[in-house]
């Protein structure tokens, strides 16, 4: 039985309801009983003091890559739901393209339970596109659906054919699905380790140019136009892909996008003298794309900010540039990046963190990420200006292989809450 | 003491007096070696390791002679690339060196950056001797001084750099440390070879030899691998020869006295013709090698004092 919870003058903050108010809120039995000005405190319910912190939904991570099954020595879910508890997220959704792949729908449901095993987080499992994520033959979609995939990618994959593109998208829309796609046309990115251009050319690293994106981008707005299936762009990273899915929701068509907070946070120079945490798929680009990535969160063109999280052990990093694995871990940074494009005056700070939990919850179909009464307690209480420095080596869970190191950060959370049990802080 | 870096990974982000540094204390090594007086002992009892993770044969040699020259205790350790993929190989042997008190390590590897990474785990000095396409530091001084021997300066000249750009880390190296020391540097190559936005390094970029090498002062030669046929970056060898192979007829637009250089090894009828490769009054490329020796003599040289250890 978990205790009840009485949240005592907090600033109640949920966009999608446009809920913004000083008040109390009150969690009974895992479920928010009340909220409201001078809410009494029930017999044996704790309390919490506000103190100038702001109470959310717990934030919905559409995009993040765990260690299980096939990479343990990476990450653990366990060990990956600390992270996300200690970064106020409640719910995630886990990438297929692990060892095996997500591809069975025995797969979906044990990915499910390992996130009701953890007691901390939901763990929403994708299924892959196609068997083994390998962009050959297309996986059972319609079994997977059914088990409760809720959407599907490859992953870090990008499916290259446009004929299985055009399949898959056809055949998910049949069954109400979206599928994600990671946006690099591959020819042009084979090979390659960072951003074409000059920092590349100087540091003598095969580039991947910018355009690689914005062909795979556009190619499927063509077949979502031919299909009339749902394309989901991840992790988006340039000014020129941001443009045609800005025209695409124009049209009308089914097209939404996130990105990650080190697209708009950081662009290449972040890899100067070789630093391979800053090494990501997509690669960090020029400063023109970080800031027209930021714009377009302004602007509503990007539908959602994901972590992208990606663990990954020192041995895989401790290597020559061009050689060194790609990615980095996002779960505990993911709301103070963030909010740094609220402090800088990018976006209001409803509008971050409905990008963080409201928008990607309806992305991915599920009743999450609101402040209402009846909804299931998944909540967040941070101070949005007290100050902490990122730093590899003391972040929460085991992969620690941030893009971030030693930044600093204005936004500290200090609780985290999953049906009404306090998971974090 | 006016170079002020631990190690030589890079020529880009040195100062003009550094490498006029170098290029002096070289200058009196190849006074020496000519004199016959080749024996030092400014690096006796020091250990130097040269650690090449890809063939090379003048290079190590150039390295090898210059270490023994003053007196260093060498050691080469050739690593088959087919055993080391995985870069822990590279820190487990960072660590083995560490434990054999290595002062000086020469490393050559077929990743960009591998050096710097190595830079940061051994207690020695690291000396690039060629990373990927990054740099090759100790082939751009040598390169300098050769020119600068045979043009008493290297400021206002006009140099030509012609061929494969994009993989050359010879180019890059050059590119910085001519840029850097008052010289007009030309990149000429097809638009397939040249490196993204090459121009911020501040060279003129040429598609066309005859106007490229217009008025060129020195005319630079860069291998090109054979893979890069099979890679489509281009069509055929007779194909590239025919546009950016230097022959007389090519070379009759630079200025009457230009000198040709190539770093070696050649391929002969690819990116140059033989009747120019061995024309004693222009070809400088034996002298290049001669010149290596002594360039190396001096970084050796100038990293062991930076050590403190032979003061």
């Amino acid at each position: 039985m978990t205790p009840d919870t009485l949240f005592v003058g907090v600033r109640l903050l949920d966009a999608s309801t446009g809920l913004d108010t000083q008040g109390d809120l009150l969690v009974c039995n895992g479920i928010i009983a009340d909220f409201g000005a001078g809410l009494g405190r029930p017999d044996g319910a704790t309390a919490i003091q506000g103190d100038g912190a702001i109470l959310c939904p717990g934030l919905v991570d559409m995009r993040a890559a765990l260690g299980e099954p096939g990479f343990e020595y990476r990450e653990t879910i366990a060990s990956a739901a600390d992270a996300a508890a200690a970064g106020g997220i409640t719910t995630l959704a886990a990438l297929p393209d692990t060892l095996p792949a997500i591809d069975d729908p025995a797969l979906v449901h044990l990915m499910r339970q390992r996130g009701e095993e953890t007691g901390s987080l939901t763990i929403l499992p994708y299924a892959a596109i196609t068997r083994g994520c390998a962009g050959e033959m297309l996986a059972e979609l319609g079994l997977l659906r059914e088990a409760g995939a809720v959407a599907f990618t490859d992953g870090a994959n990008a499916l290259c054919s446009a004929r299985l593109m055009r399949l898959a998208l056809s055949y998910a829309r049949g069954f109400g699905a979206r599928i994600v796609q990671h946006p690099e046309e591959r020819s042009l990115g084979a090979g390659g380790a960072a951003t074409e251009g000059e920092l590349a050319t100087r540091l003598g690293l095969p580039g991947i140019p910018a355009a690689a994106e914005a062909i795979q981008v556009a190619r499927d707005i063509s077949l979502a136009r031919l299909t009339g299936g749902a394309v989901h762009f991840a992790h988006v990273s340039t000014a020129d892909a941001l443009a045609l899915i800005r025209r695409a929701k124009d049209e009308g068509l089914a097209i939404t996008c996130d990105t990650a907070p080190p697209y708009f946070d950081l662009n290449e120079t972040a890899i100067g003298d070789f630093r391979t945490y800053a090494k990501l798929s997509p690669p960090l680009r020029k400063d023109a794309d970080r800031q027209a990535v930021a714009a377009a969160l302004a602007d509503g063109t990007i539908d959602a900010v994901a972590s992208d999280h990606q663990p990954r052990d020192a041995d895989d990093k401790r290597l020559p540039f061009a050689l060194a694995a790609p990615g980095g871990v996002g779960l505990a940074t993911l709301l103070g990046v963030s909010l740094a494009q609220v402090h800088n005056g990018t976006i209001k700070l409803p509008q971050a963190l409905e990008l963080l939990s409201a928008k990607p919850a309806r992305l991915l179909g599920i009743d999450a990420g609101r402040l209402a009464k009846g909804a299931q307690a998944d909540l967040c209480l941070f101070h949005p200006d007290r100050i902490w420095q990122v730093e590899s080596g003391k972040l929460p869970g085991k992969a620690q292989n941030t893009p971030f190191d030693g930044r600093a950060l204005e936004g500290v959370v200090l609780g985290t809450w999953k049906a009404g049990r306090r998971v974090f802080g | 003491m006016s170079y002020r870096q631990k190690h030589l990974l890079a020529i880009e982000g040195l100062h003009p007096p550094e490498i006029g540094h170098l290029l002096d204390l070289a200058e009196s090594y190849v006074l020496l070696n000519r004199s016959g007086q080749t024996q030092r002992d400014v690096l006796r009892g020091q250990t130097l390791i040269n650690l090449f993770f890809e063939d090379s044969t003048r290079t190590r040699t150039s390295f090898e002679l210059a270490g023994k020259r003053l007196g260093a205790d060498v050691i080469n350790m050739s690593v088959s690339t087919s055993s080391v993929n995985k870069g822990e190989t590279l820190l487990d042997t960072a660590a083995t060196l560490n434990a054999m008190n290595c002062d000086l390590l020469v490393v050559r590897h077929a990743q960009s950056g591998a050096p710097n990474l190595l830079a940061q785990k051994v207690d020695a000095a690291v000396i690039n001797a060629g990373d990927g396409t990054h740099e090759h530091p100790t082939q751009a001084l040598l390169d300098a001084l050769t020119i600068r021997r045979r043009k008493a300066r290297l400021e206002g000249l006009t140099v030509a750099i012609c061929g494969d750009v994009l993989h050359s880390r010879v180019a890059r190296s050059n590119i910085h440390l001519l840029t850097t020391m008052g010289s007009r540097v030309r990149v000429i190559g097809p638009p397939t070879l040249m490196p993204a936005e090459v121009t911020t390094l501040g060279v003129d970029v040429f598609h066309d030899m005859r106007t490229g090498l217009d008025g060129a002062d020195i005319v630079m030669m860069l291998r090109l691998q054979r893979e890069r046929m099979q890679g489509g970056l281009v069509p055929s060898a007779r194909e590239f020869f025919r546009f950016f192979g230097l022959d007389a007829e090519k070379l009759a637009y630079a200025k009457p006295d230009a000198l040709v250089m190539h770093p070696g090894p050649m391929n002969r009828g690819v990116e140059i013709d033989s009747a120019v490769a061995d024309d004693p009054h222009r070809s400088v490329i034996k002298e290049q090698v001669e010149m290596g020796v002594a360039v190396r003599m001096a970084v050796l040289d100038t990293l062991s004092r930076r050590h403190g250890r032979n003061d």
